[in-house]
């Protein structure tokens, strides 16, 4: 009888997820059905790519500079004290192309755009104008997930190289002008030991997480049920799912990209 | 033709409809008449296949709509315009944005042809120099306007209105009574409307439908249905709190 309480128990805390990610896989499924599909709403891609893209660009840019200046600021004072503050170059780009710049960009960009689609398509959801598209005969996966998603793909790893650089940067201003450590060793540090992949792998990442964050950002909102609270849930909802799955699914692309 | 054969859907464990028969001729206004969740709107949606039936048919000029993958479906709903209860205009875009959304997407023509379509349409309802206008800016009554526009602007055979009066003053009201009439004479619309404003559904109405309990249970001319012996229907129209139907959570 105990384990069979167990296993009810487990079945009932285990279903709920399970079933929400089997939806979420559905929509994945029928936005890359219909990205297949012609004609493209080139329209409505263009204005996501600025609403993501673009004008998630300022907050991107004040979190990447000052976390290059936090990590040069913490790893200088650190290695100083056995003497390895040349490291410090390499410390900061490594880490913002391979996991900061990636990974901060993501969850900046779900913090924004992700709730904005899951307010923006759950207000449409409840207002009914997702059943009038259908009414005028208009997908409404194509018309409104297609173009979050393709954007959210693009716009992500774009984003993550600004970050990577301005990063990198707000390393430099730190270490050499604050410091006053060498100005050409932190260069020559930075270079030595960045390798292509690192900035590859990183962006890899980013496309990923682009994806996770569009898609379950739109999942929750094109889904959404019961008025205003409903649509204040989907948007807390999407926020807190896509930054877990973005830092679960960064641990494993990691591991399996940096080996 | 609309013909509605033994429609049944359940949402999670509530059995909405049980077992829907309804024909709805060429050309003919039928309102469809029923208290508050007792499933007019999901009875609509399947006409216009937002919703599938559990079991069931719904067939559109011949046509079962759940045998049609969604290019099929898609091609038949452009013979659909749709009113819906709080108009559901696209609030992203301008008025006459709203209205042209189906010719932009369906038809070849040119942004300047659809603004103009728009302004003869919004004029038909009524409406003069909102085009420029976003949906937020305007009236409850105005929104049903514009959203009428829309629903004509593909010139559909059949039109559904979901509730076209709930929520307007009696006058606005009966002002968008007077556009269903008109839309039904003037550009010979099958129309489908659901409603629980009486007055509404007499003056629009060729024939009226009782849903309660998830059937059908009357069905005739208004004056058939002023007139009806079926305690329930008398008691709808009627407006009266005391009668056979039981309310959801209100006891007596």
């Amino acid at each position: 009888m105990v384990i069979i309480r167990a296993f009810e128990f487990i079945g009932t805390v285990v279903k709920h997820p399970l079933e929400e990610m089997g939806r979420i896989l559905l929509l994945l499924y029928s936005t890359v059905k219909w990205f297949i599909k012609p004609p493209l709403e080139i329209r409505n891609i263009t204005k996501q790519m600025v609403e993501i893209g673009v004008n998630s660009l300022p907050v991107v840019l004040i979190t990447a500079v000052f976390t290059g200046m936090v990590l040069a600021l913490q790893s200088y004072t650190g290695f100083k004290r056995f003497g390895a503050e040349s490291l410090v170059g390499s410390v900061v780009a490594l880490s913002m192309t391979r996991e900061l710049g990636p990974v901060l960009t993501a969850l900046i960009v779900t913090g924004r755009a992700g709730a904005a689609m899951a307010a923006e398509l759950g207000t449409m959801r409840v207002t009914e104008q997702i059943d009038a598209l259908e009414t005028l005969a208009t997908n409404p996966v194509k018309y409104l997930v297609v173009p979050r998603f393709i954007s959210g793909v693009v716009m992500l790893p774009s984003l993550s190289v600004v970050a990577d650089i301005i990063g990198i940067i707000g390393g430099y201003f730190v270490t050499v002008i604050i410091f006053e450590a060498s100005s050409k060793q932190y260069m020559k540090m930075t270079w030595d030991y960045l390798e292509i992949q690192d900035i590859y792998n990183g962006l890899i990442k980013s496309c990923v997480f682009g994806a996770i964050l569009s898609i379950i950002s739109c999942y929750k909102g094109f889904y959404t049920k019961g008025g205003a609270e409903g649509v204040g849930k989907a948007t807390t909802g999407a926020v807190v799912i896509s930054s877990m799955a973005i830092l679960i699914a960064d641990y494993f692309l990691s591991a399996w990209l940096f080996k | 033709m609309i013909e509605i054969i033994g429609v049944h859907k359940s949402f999670n464990s509530h059995h909405i409809l049980m077992g829907i028969n309804l024909t709805i001729n060429k050309g003919e206004s039928v309102v469809v008449i029923g208290g508050s969740g007792s499933g007019k709107s999901v009875l609509l949606k399947h006409i216009i296949g937002l919703l599938k039936p559990d079991a069931g048919t719904v067939e559109v000029d011949g046509t079962d709509l759940s045998r049609l993958d969604e290019n099929e479906l898609n091609e038949l709903r452009k013979k659909f315009g749709m009113l819906f209860q709080s108009a559901a205009l696209f609030d992203s875009m301008t008025v006459w944005e709203n209205i042209g959304f189906g010719l932009k997407r369906h038809r070849k023509l040119t942004d300047k042809e659809i603004k103009e379509i728009a302004v003869e349409k919004l004029k038909h309802v009524g409406l003069v120099g909102v085009e420029d206008v976003m949906p937020s800016e305007l009236s409850g009554g105005m929104r049903k306007r514009v959203g009428l526009a829309r629903a004509i602007a593909m010139e559909p055979e059949i039109l559904l209105y979901d509730e076209p009066t709930t929520g307007l003053d009696p006058i606005m009201a009966d002002a968008i009574n007077n556009l269903i009439i008109e839309m039904r004479e003037k550009l010979k619309i099958t129309s489908v409307a659901i409603t629980h404003d009486m007055k509404s559904a007499y003056k629009i109405a060729d024939r009226i439908a009782m849903l309660y309990n998830g059937e059908i249970i009357e069905t005739g001319t208004p004056d058939e249905i002023k007139n009806t012996q079926n305690p329930v229907v008398k008691q709808f129209i009627e407006g009266s709190a005391v009668g056979p139907i039981v309310l959801e959570g209100i006891r007596r």
